[in-house]
């Protein structure tokens, strides 16, 4: 290289991805078809919550073109589905079989499947099953006191699943050396992360192999790999899990569904290819909602606003049914709700409710964009009652650079919380210089003083990234100099390729063109963790590192053109923590009670960024979905249980004309340390303090603190509030 | 979210057309842009045994101003307004109420008849035949008839128009100089349903308002004009205070509709609001 080496790592590398994409390329689970195909339908329960009696499926069956109808009795033998994350015990009997036994527990809730020779003749069978439902009151809040899960086939199991306690330090002595006790209860409404692309699967049986592939995989390929392999009774080897394109994930697509398994244990039973595409009203009835969570904070605080403890309870609503994540949403609430403060004594309780609604999992940011919510409405709520500025009583409480790395006193996902590096004040500093803060709050107020009703607010945030326990990597050369980088991640469009390969490229000194990166494949690779818990950067970034490594050293000496091959692993037992700030200005019209956002700032530690542009896409989709949950998004149920959200028509995620140019302010004073890049995760830094700082603008536009206790702030919400004043 | 069965009937006179809607209207539907009805149908709350195609009946495809009317051919797009179809204040208002129609895609496709035929209680385009005074002109085998839009619009998703019939063409009237227009309009993003609109039409002289039409949509189960509002109006001059008096006519005549969105109270204060906004731009810029 006669310009010595190429820098890659640091570099705004256009994606490698998007030829592909931009060209119509794209391969996405629906665009898959394989001869003979049949296309699934599921039935799905029409009630919240019911004892299933019967259902009759015999109409169905006759009408032509139809192959097979299943029912639980068809199924039985396949076991729940199982919890993937934050496992504790007591939970199997809240596990999800693949179709309803003998209660449904949501509206969506799956209680046949139809398989026939087009979607329109599946579609036209499904309205001709009737299923028996004894209908039975639902519930529809985690607030109410529980009840029994299913009275009749499980007596005396509560709907209240567990209660995840985190708890350190005197709280006892925090409230009686208090100054003052601030309470406060809030709560983030119901909403989740819609993809573009909606579920769907391709599952094939080849008899001469005895393999079964499934195509259409996006978050976690090899784990799901082995629960069907285990459901179905097949050694893992002969399941492969094939991911294609993937029209976005956010935490809901791509866990293990109900769907997934039945399609794959078609193509066994059946013998033919099964192809199913989900449509987006079973999509928003049916994959993982989020949110849901109520919180009563109480904190005791001295005269400054130190927070000298806090005590928190929360109730999460967990839905019909606990699902792959387990309580790990409750937990990351619970471990992540003191955030960038010291709070030297703490206790909250999270309790994890079944309700009659859709089961929740996680969605970009879980836990945390509803703990940083209820957190930095709990700050500005100091502030108010002490007459202090906002900012200053954040700053009193921030955690100081000299006390990194800091033992948060808690654990989450199986690990010890240990902020490993920050500087909370010095990016707090930074964003109110890009602000030009002072000059801002002057200028809000001129226009407030004019009759306009605009505000300020901001949240402070950390996030976490990089979850261990493992991630393992293979890079080849041929003999023509074409490296291939083969990892266990998946692709759900956060351009991981074109990360990797310039990890690759900046280790191996080769051109990035060279390079192509496998994922999501377990035919390929034996190990892998796919994506999620911003977690691929950190964990198979450092993997590749270690194989591009272990390459070098192989070749040392070799003459050009020796074909090679080596493995690479990165093991992490603790996370690593990356923090931010989000800013917001808006202005409300009382004319129509809504919400513009003027301006978006997010202001984001990363460590250091192995390609700042895609940071920034991380940055600005992120933020753009936390304004959706702020303002827009949010199932609601009526009384009975029913969704009156199933479309877009009224599930409301922002568009262009609703969302300001997101700016993003990312700095890389805080580089890891507990791994060799230096790097932390970016995907969850863009939502995280969305809903806190849009609140906080929100009250102060009105000049009204605390006015703002519920998301999202919709008009018809707004309207009611600004009601109340009169 | 794919349709139940149905027979296709792509018919390529209006003769044709009417023969097959006077021998199946009862269980069969009219297609020309498929905004509304192809969703419907998808979701199955649509269930037409028979599809009948209009969009191969090319002489129904016109847009002109003709002896004061302009004359909206039934398969005439939204996207043919998005430049002003005709001088004056009515060229003005459409080119203006076009634009919060759905989105740019589909406004290819959606049809000003079609809307009508339609009748959402959120149709910008029913609120401003409503408020302008429309025409529709609908046809059957055993003639034609011109209905009044005060007559036209029963309730939400229901109209005059027998099964038999079909909008061949939709007349507004075109206003002289002597008339201004405005358009307000609320909904949550930009392109969705509109929860309350307002669109006037005032005939202003030395100031002061001799003549006006106030419309409101999406508030009730059809749009209407206002009267109250009208006469609240009517000999005051163009000023603030009589378009919060106006406004204020409308909030308390309006019987809202309640749905996610919006309740009672809330699309009361928005009619409210549209109508105040839509006076002020109907006179924006003339001077008082």
């Amino acid at each position: 290289m006669a310009d010595g080496p190429t820098r890659y790592i640091g570099m705004p590398h256009k994606r490698l991805e998007d030829r592909t994409l931009l060209t119509g390329g794209g391969r996405f689970a629906a665009d898959l078809s394989a001869p003979g195909q049949l296309h699934m339908r599921v039935v799905r329960s029409p009630v919240a919550f019911g004892r299933l009696r019967s259902v009759d499926v015999r109409e169905a069956r006759r009408l032509p073109g139809v192959v097979a109808v299943w029912t639980f009795a068809d199924v039985e033998r396949i076991p729940p589905i199982q919890i993937r994350l934050t496992k504790i015990g007591g939970l199997e009997p809240y596990q999800q079989t693949v179709l309803a036994r003998d209660y449904v527990r949501y509206v969506g809730d799956p209680v046949a499947a139809v398989f026939a020779e087009d979607p329109y003749v599946a579609e036209d069978a499904a309205e001709l099953v009737f299923p028996e439902i004894e209908e039975l009151p639902a519930c529809i809040s985690a607030t109410e006191p529980p009840r029994e899960f299913m009275p009749e086939t499980l007596p005396g199991v509560s709907s209240e699943a567990a209660c995840v306690t985190k708890a350190y330090g005197d709280l006892d002595a925090a409230f009686a050396a208090a100054h003052e006790v601030v309470e406060l209860e809030v709560a983030v409404g119901r909403h989740t992360g819609v993809p573009l692309e909606t579920r769907g699967a391709l599952a094939e049986f080849d008899p001469a192999k005895g393999t079964l592939t499934m195509r259409g995989a996006a978050k976690v390929p090899h784990y799901n790999r082995g629960q069907v392999a285990r459901m179905l009774d097949m050694p893992d080897e002969m399941v492969h899990l094939i991911q294609g394109h993937v029209g976005g994930g956010f935490g809901v697509r791509g866990e293990l569904y109900p769907e997934d398994v039945l399609v794959c244990h078609a193509a066994l039973r059946l013998k033919r290819p099964v192809k199913w595409v989900e449509d987006r009203q079973e999509h928003l009835m049916a994959a993982n909602h989020s949110r849901d969570q109520s919180y009563r904070l109480r904190a005791a605080v001295d005269a400054r606003g130190f927070i000298l403890g806090l005590q928190a309870e929360v109730f999460s609503d967990q839905g019909g049914y606990v699902r792959t994540h387990g309580v790990t949403v409750p937990d990351l609430s619970a471990a992540m709700l003191p955030g960038p403060y010291l709070v030297p004594a703490y206790r909250a309780d999270v309790h994890v409710r079944l309700t009659n609604k859709t089961p929740a999992g996680t969605y970009r940011a879980p836990g945390r964009y509803e703990s940083t919510f209820a957190r930095e409405r709990l700050l500005d709520a100091i502030a108010h009652a002490l007459g202090r500025d906002p900012v200053e009583v954040r700053r009193v409480n921030l955690i100081p650079r000299d006390r990194m790395p800091f033992d948060r006193g808690v654990d989450t996902l199986g690990t010890r919380v240990v902020y490993d590096s920050g500087d909370y004040a010095l990016l707090l500093d930074k964003l109110l210089a890009y602000l030009d803060y002072d000059r801002l709050k002057q200028a809000l107020a001129a226009r407030r003083a004019a009759g306009e009703h605009v505000g300020f607010g901001l949240g402070y945030f950390v996030e976490k990234s990089g979850l261990g326990p493992a991630d393992k990597a293979v890079i080849s050369i041929d003999a023509e100099g074409m490296v291939e980088v083969v990892t266990g991640a998946a692709s759900i469009g956060q351009g991981i390729e074109t990360a990797m390969a310039q990890i690759c490229a900046e280790v191996l000194e080769v051109p990035i063109e060279r390079i192509r990166v496998v994922h999501g494949r377990t035919d390929r690779i034996d190990y892998g963790m796919g994506a999620f818990a911003s977690r691929v950067t950190v964990m198979t970034g450092c993997a590749v590192k270690a194989a591009a490594e272990a390459l070098l050293e192989k070749l040392a000496g070799a003459q050009v053109g020796t074909p090679a091959s080596a493995e690479g692993w990165f093991r992490a037992d603790h996370m690593t923590y990356p923090y931010g700030i989000h800013a917001a200005v808006v202005r409300v019209d009382p004319g129509t009670c809504a919400v513009h956002v003027e301006r978006f700032v997010v202001a984001y530690d990363i460590g250091r960024a192995v390609n700042p542009m895609l940071v920034e896409g991380q940055i600005v989709g992120g933020a753009v979905q936390g304004i959706g949950g702020a303002l827009f998004e949010e199932f609601v149920y009526d009384a009975n249980g029913q969704p009156l959200v199933t479309t877009f028509g009224d599930y409301l995620m922002p568009t262009l004309a609703e969302v300001p140019p997101v700016e993003a302010l990312v700095t890389e004073d805080a580089p890891a340390t507990q791994n060799p890049l230096g790097v932390k995760g970016a995907g969850e830094a863009g939502i995280n303090g969305a809903g806190a700082a849009i609140a906080a603008a929100v009250d102060d536009a009105l000049g009204r603190p605390g006015a703002v206790t519920r998301l999202p702030v919709t008009p018809i919400r707004l309207h009611r509030l600004l009601g109340e004043r009169d | 979210m794919k349709p139940a069965p149905f027979s296709y009937h792509a018919p390529s006179t209006l003769d044709a057309m009417l023969a097959l809607l006077a021998e199946g209207g009862e269980d069969g539907k009219v297609i020309a842009g498929g905004q509304s009805l192809v969703p419907m149908m998808n979701f199955r709350l649509a269930r037409p045994a028979r599809l009948f195609d209009l969009n191969g009946v090319a002489e129904l495809d016109f847009l002109r101003a003709e002896g004061g009317w302009l004359r909206i051919g039934a398969l005439a797009r939204h996207a043919a307004f998005h430049r002003p179809p005709c001088g004056g204040p009515t060229g003005a208002l459409l080119a203006e109420v076009v634009r919060h129609i759905a989105h740019y895609p589909i406004r290819q496709r959606g049809t000003f008849a079609g809307s009508i035929a339609h009748a959402d209680p959120a149709s910008e385009w029913c609120l401003v035949a409503a408020t302008l005074g429309a025409e529709i002109v609908a046809r059957s085998r055993a003639g034609e008839r011109r209905i009044g839009a005060g007559d036209f619009f029963l309730a939400s998703l229901s109209t005059a128009l027998r099964p038999d019939e079909l909008i061949v063409e939709v007349r507004l009237p075109i206003l002289d100089a002597g008339w201004r227009t405005g358009f307000c309009e609320f909904s949550r993003r930009v392109g969705d349903f509109g929860i309350a609109m307002t669109a006037v039409a005032l005939r202003v002289e030395s100031g002061v308002v001799r003549e006006a039409r106030i419309g409101v949509g999406g508030v009730e189960d059809h749009p209407a004009r206002q009267p109250a509002a009208e006469q609240a109006l009517v000999g005051q001059p163009v000023a603030a205070r009589a378009f919060a008096a106006a406004a204020d006519a409308v909030a308390g005549a309006v019987r809202p509709m309640e749905d996610l969105h919006a309740d009672a109270a809330y699309r009361r204060h928005l009619a409210r609001t549209t109508t105040r906004r839509a006076l002020e731009q109907a006179c924006a810029g003339s001077g008082s």
